[in-house]
């Protein structure tokens, strides 16, 4: 009896361990070439703001009406939200989507190059219901507008 | 490479290209657990979608495990033509990539 408890500590161990050097392994594994443009950083934060500023390197951002969202107001799947960004202003440099309830909220930046519209969509997961937050920066500076949807599944974990 | 192909459609109407993207990835936040054995499911989703045509780049997308299973792209652009290449990979944060090349209709 008491050499079987053991053995099993033993083993929940080994495959605690085992996860764990996967995961690492994962990590290492990434090549060089994806991990330097991947900002790393910004995407395995919970901090929403810190995210934002890291991403964009400016800090401090500003709402504005001239950012729209195209979101569900009620999503039966979580795990499959269709999100589309676009705004009219000039200059957009990077559009990036965040969930404001997700365990790490920034889902996606997209860097538009030279004479790509002010225009991003994708389809995301959000765990729980809350604010789809859009973030523009055009000209230097970043702006910011929320929608809020409401899930009726989460797709967040399983 | 992928076994699920990326399909893209672009085209071309009133001076812009819309281009709409899907690629086969499972998208694995690697917060999942697998139901039968309780142990986390390992992280496998896209980091960065590149977007090229004409040796210019259009698009780079930077993305989080939270993109959808089987992700989803658009975005739309001026400049370009009927008969233009482009041309969209991707590459996962396990290193694997695929890619794709596509005419503008």
């Amino acid at each position: 009896m008491n050499f079987d408890m053991k053995r099993r500590i033993l083993l929940k161990g080994a495959l605690a361990s085992g996860t764990l050097g996967i995961a690492l392994g994962a990590g290492l594994l990434t090549p060089k070439a994806a991990m330097a443009a991947w900002p790393k950083a910004a995407f395995e934060t919970k901090d929403i703001d810190g995210s934002i500023s890291t991403l964009m390197g400016v800090s401090g951002s500003e709402e504005s009406d001239k950012i729209k969202i195209k979101a569900p107001d009620i999503a039966e799947n979580g795990a499959v939200v269709p999100v589309t960004v676009s705004t009219d202003m000039a200059g957009v440099e990077t559009i990036a989507i965040l969930a404001e309830k997700n365990p790490l909220p920034l889902i996606a930046s997209f860097d538009l190059g030279e004479g790509v519209l002010g225009t991003a969509g994708t389809r995301m997961k959000m765990g729980t219901s809350g604010d789809v937050i859009a973030v523009v920066k055009a000209g230097g500076k970043v702006y910011t507008a929320r929608k809020n949807v409401k899930v009726t599944i989460g797709g967040c974990g399983g | 490479m992928e076994k699920k192909p990326i399909k893209v459609k672009a085209k071309f109407k009133n001076d812009v290209v819309t281009v709409k993207a899907l690629m086969g990835h499972p998208m694995e936040t690697g917060n999942r657990k697998d139901k039968k054995t309780g142990k986390k499911i390992p992280a496998r989703f896209i980091q960065e979608v590149v977007c090229k045509s004409g040796g210019k780049t259009l698009m780079t997308a930077n993305w989080s495990g939270g993109v959808s299973k089987d992700p989803y792209l658009m975005f739309k652009y001026k400049g370009g033509k009927k008969g233009d290449m482009l041309e969209l990979s991707w590459v996962d944060n396990t290193g694997k990539s695929a890619k794709t090349e596509v005419k503008v209709a």
